[in-house]
């Protein structure tokens, strides 16, 4: 089965290798600009993997993940936290808050998709 | 007529009432709710200042000469309006160092000095003995006018003269609440009440007299002046001039006179000074005890015209009328309640002025004679308390007595006002030396003997003297000559000095002996060490609380020894309580274990004082300790100390003060120094998320091309395109941030030269039309003709333009965007604004965007900014003495604008 992906960063130019990538890797791609349009294409679309950007407008990628882990309907939501800060608290901040995985900016795209189907239990190709 | 029964009767009921006030006052004082600490209490008992002479003998004197009575009452009006400030610190003073009597404030003040105390309690006793008797007669007077037909007293036997009775219950009194406890500091709590309490009967009672003067004989105070204007006699009462010249020497006189006595009689100082309870109770009675001295007097002059009028001029005695007209007229209970609010002015009188006299005599004469005898001063643990209260109260009875026996032999000698004006003239001496005291450093104790001794006899000669003889037990023939026929020595014409009454010469010789032998042997002698350190203690009274005084003081003392002191003469509980609490405040557990320093031995010194008065109090402390003579030197020494002692304390506590300073200046640093260290960090991750945001688009497009050989074409090619884009963001970003590390640090270059605004205007747009086609913006210039040439970098000017147009640019809506350049000269300088028809600065960022890396905070990323601009140009606007702001109220859209000066504000700025 496909499974749906979304990418949430305000970035186009980040989104657009992004959604690429996937596509590519062969998953259905949604795309949020910001933190609050991620929200509501989790809470309507329920993808099974987010690729989450920190720095959002409206709302960070944290407040992001923490609304998602607080609702029931959406515990089976993968998190990937991406992030261009890479401080060592800010790694763990988006640990604590729920997140299953974090990668700094900028990522080698073979490690991403790997990672993205690690988090979907998928054996990588 | 009235039945003498009904007269003793109520005399004495009136004084059983007294004495219920006082018990009264005194169980509430126990129970800790004084009648006496409060202002009213204070100002009423101020008015024991109006005796029976005020009572009967202002009637008489205004009956004789007008409005003569009048400087009597002025002259204290004076004191209480102008000289209060003397008086409070004469408060101040007697507080600070447990005076008891004016006598005790005149020797403290000069060394301690036993003698100069005997003095003063000589010359108080010796003017204020008659003064007694005048109270006495007085009430003899009245009893004798109620009770006798044709109202003259015969001279009866001591022994059913109820005169003689009326001094036995009064010294009961005196006895009873002026010698209750031996310490004369403590107040006396029910006399005062009781004193006040007579002061308001006999206010009252005079003024129901004066009513019915006025009102029931006569038919108001028109009708009484008008008719007292038709007889020729009493014409000459209701001017000023008495006839002749007006005597202003003699009007002055009596009122400097009336001044000394209101401050200076033993028992105003008593009550004003002694029985003070706060300082500023004497604050109301500034205006209340004269406000009770005009009422008292209000009738004063229309009972003396009534009575003029009524027993005809020259008719009865002017000095009875409070009690004569109402009994004429047939008023018996108005005139019986007349005699008793005359009694309460005596009585009121007779009982402060013999507590106050007594004080004196038993610690200013008898205790330093008892002190003589060796076995009284030093050894047994006797306890004298008893024997002090007994000495004291033997000194009542004994005042009382005095005044009885001088009433007796007196009695009838002189009119009533004579004999007060002669005390008050008594009393006057003590003025110099107690003014003196208060303000002047140099006098001594030989120049207070010096003065009182000279104005005493000066008084003694040229008043008292005559005053004898005019009473006929002395020849007159020395007044009318001179002793031995030596005309110039006339007591009344001394020098031959004419032109003044007696008493007005007789003040003004004994005054001018005093003054002039007061402050000439102070002068010729330095003072001594003692007598300098009192004379600071009480000069510099307001300067000194009790924790900075320097003590005068220099030996060796035994705390076992004071303690035994304190016993003897305080009580052994007393003693005992006031060695604990001086302990406890010294922070000492037991008060044996106290150290027997100077500061011990003044507590001790200052403790008796308050009992036996200070000369005495020096005796007994000098007989138990081992004294050091001080010499001014050593006084010197000792004030320099202390003060030095005070300047360190006060350099200390600037020193600390500073440090503290000190220290929150340094953490203020070390927050600042954080704050900046945080804000760096900030910098750094804000600057590294910048760098890392491009480099991922990057490297995913470049690895995307790197594993897709067949990638399509047009694909490959959009790819390359952002590469491109990002690497140009990239060299941007790190372009910027050098820029701004230049300028913050003070690095950057400048390259000041004239600048065309309207030209540089025209370049910015021209330079940034192409992105405003692309976004289909339309820009608006709007130039002057003329624009002033500033002195500026012109490239960092355009780079803030540059900047702000391409803001605008990016915010604008696409297509439909509208943007408005303006430039507009002022006097000093130009603005030039660029307003936007995009969303606008959100409401509560208008401070955030010009943070470095705030990036605004929109639903859709408009374009790639650095976060940078804004900052880089406020500071390039700031660096030319201009600013660079959001313009509030350019709603809706955004509008920054920029001033610049003509002239940046000094040259040295321009290439740091």
């Amino acid at each position: 089965m496909t499974h749906k992906i979304l990418i949430a960063d305000d970035e186009p130019n980040i989104v657009i290798s992004l959604e690429y990538l996937l596509q590519r890797e062969g998953y259905a791609v949604l795309v949020a600009r910001d933190g609050q349009e991620a929200l509501d294409t989790i809470a309507r679309e329920q993808p099974a993997l987010v690729l989450l950007d920190v720095m959002m407008p409206h709302k960070t990628g944290f407040e992001v993940c923490q609304a998602v882990r607080a609702d029931e309907a959406l515990q089976g939501t993968k998190i990937l936290m991406l992030t261009a800060k890479g401080r060592e608290t800010d790694v763990a901040k988006g640990m604590a808050l729920g997140a299953n995985a974090y990668m700094t900016k900028p990522f080698s795209t073979r490690e991403l998709v790997q990672k993205v189907a690690e988090l979907l239990g998928e054996t990588p190709a | 007529m009235l039945s003498p029964a009904l007269v003793i009767a109520s005399s004495f009921a009136y004084l059983l009432l007294l004495f219920a006030v006082a018990y009264w006052a005194d169980r509430r004082a126990q129970a800790g709710r004084s009648v006496i600490a409060n202002p009213w209490t204070y100002a009423l008992s101020l008015a024991v200042y109006c005796t029976a002479w005020t009572y009967f003998g202002s009637v008489g004197r205004a009956a004789s000469g007008g409005v003569w009575f009048l400087p009597i009452y002025l002259g204290p009006t004076l004191v209480m309006v102008l000289g209060w400030i003397v008086l409070r610190k004469m408060i101040r003073i007697a507080k600070a160092y447990r005076i008891t009597s004016i006598a005790d404030f005149i020797a403290s003040r000069y060394g301690k000095s036993p003698l100069l105390a005997g003095l003063v309690t000589l010359i108080a006793v010796v003017g204020i003995v008659p003064y007694i008797a005048l109270q006495l007669k007085a009430v003899s007077a009245g009893y004798a006018l109620l009770t006798v037909p044709g109202g003259v007293a015969e001279a009866a036997h001591w022994s059913r003269d109820s005169a003689f009775y009326v001094a036995l219950v009064l010294a009961g009194f005196a006895m009873v609440f002026g010698a209750r406890h031996l310490d004369t500091t403590e107040r006396h709590e029910g006399m005062v009440a009781a004193i006040a309490f007579e002061s308001v009967v006999k206010l009252v009672a005079f003024l129901m007299v004066g009513f019915f003067v006025v009102y029931g004989l006569f038919d108001g105070l028109g009708d009484l002046f008008a008719r007292a204007q038709a007889v020729p006699q009493l014409q000459q009462l209701l001017r000023l001039e008495q006839g002749g010249q007006f005597a202003w020497a003699q009007w002055f006189g009596l009122m400097l006179l009336s001044m000394f006595s209101v401050v200076f009689l033993p028992r105003q100082f008593q009550v004003m000074v002694v029985e003070n309870v706060r300082e500023d109770h004497l604050r109301r009675a500034v205006w209340v005890f004269p406000l009770y001295m005009l009422l008292i007097n209000l009738f004063v002059l229309p009972i003396a015209l009534g009575g003029l009028l009524y027993f005809g001029p020259g008719q009865g005695n002017a000095e009875n009328f409070v009690l004569s007209l109402p009994l004429a007229a047939g008023q018996h209970a108005l005139a019986l309640f007349a005699f008793v609010g005359g009694l309460s002015a005596a009585t009121g009188m007779v009982i402060v002025e013999t507590v106050a006299v007594s004080t004196m005599v038993s610690n200013e004469l008898v205790l330093p004679l008892l002190l003589r005898w060796r076995h009284l001063r030093s050894s047994g643990g006797q306890d004298f308390t008893r024997l002090l209260l007994g000495i004291r109260r033997a000194a009542i009875l004994g005042v009382l007595v005095l005044g009885y026996v001088y009433f007796h032999l007196a009695g009838e000698a002189y009119a009533l006002v004579s004999i007060g004006l002669i005390s008050f003239a008594a009393v006057a001496q003590f003025a110099p030396v107690v003014l003196g005291g208060m303000y002047w450093k140099g006098g001594t104790r030989l120049g207070a003997l010096a003065g009182l001794l000279a104005g005493f006899l000066m008084w003694a000669y040229t008043l008292m003297l005559p005053s004898i003889a005019k009473s006929g037990w002395l020849d007159m023939g020395f007044i009318a000559h001179g002793p031995w026929g030596l005309a110039w020595l006339r007591p009344e014409q001394l020098l031959g000095l004419q032109g003044f009454d007696g008493l007005t010469h007789s003040l003004f010789w004994s005054m001018l002996a005093n003054v002039v032998a007061y402050v000439g042997v102070s002068l010729w002698r330095a003072p001594s060490g003692r007598e300098a350190s009192q004379a600071l203690l009480f000069v510099d009274v307001f300067e000194r609380t009790a924790g900075s005084s320097p003590v005068f003081w220099r030996g060796r003392a035994n705390t076992q020894d004071l303690l035994r002191l304190c016993e003897r003469f305080l009580g052994a509980a007393k003693a005992q309580a006031l060695f604990d609490g001086y302990a406890q405040r010294m922070g000492v557990r037991h008060a044996l274990a106290l150290r027997p320093d100077a500061r011990l031995v003044q507590f001790v010194e200052t403790q008796l004082a308050g009992a036996v008065g200070s000369a005495s109090a020096r005796a007994l402390v000098a007989s138990v300790a081992e004294e050091e003579t001080l010499s001014p030197e050593d006084v010197l020494r000792i004030l320099d100390e202390a003060s030095q002692i005070r300047a360190y304390s006060r350099a200390l506590e600037g020193k600390s003060r500073s440090l503290e300073q000190a220290t929150a200046e340094l953490r203020a640093a070390n927050e600042q120094l954080q704050s900046l260290d945080r804000l760096k960090d900030d910098f750094m991750s804000s600057v590294t998320h910048e760098l890392r945001t491009p480099l991922t688009s990057i490297r995913a497009l470049a690895e995307l091309m790197q594993d897709d050989a067949g990638m399509p074409q047009a694909q490959r090619q959009q790819f390359v395109g952002i590469i491109v884009a990002e690497t140009e963001r990239l060299t941007r970003l790190v372009n910027q941030v050098l820029d701004m590390a230049k300028i913050e640090s003070g690095h950057a270059e400048w390259h000041v030269a004239p600048v065309d605004m309207r030209a540089l205007v025209q370049r910015a747009v021209a330079t940034t039309a192409e992105v405003f086609r692309e976004r289909a913006a339309q820009v608006q210039v709007q130039l002057p003709d003329e624009a002033p040439v500033l002195q500026a970098d012109p490239d960092r000017i355009l780079q803030v333009l540059l900047n702000l147009l391409s803001n605008a640019a990016k915010f604008v809506p696409s297509p439909g965007g509208r943007v408005q350049v303006r430039l507009v000269p002022d006097a000093q300088g130009v603005t030039v604004c660029v307003q936007d028809n995009g969303p606008g600065v959100q409401p509560g960022h208008e401070a955030m965007i010009f943070d470095r890396f705030h990036q605004t905070d929109l639903g859709v990323q408009v374009a790639h900014g650095t976060g940078l601009g804004l900052p880089i140009s406020r500071h390039i606007a700031e660096h030319f003495g201009g600013r660079l702001w959001l313009e509030p109220s350019a709603q809706p859209g955004a509008c920054f604008c920029f001033w610049l000066p003509r002239q940046a504000p000094s040259s040295g700025d321009k290439n740091p």
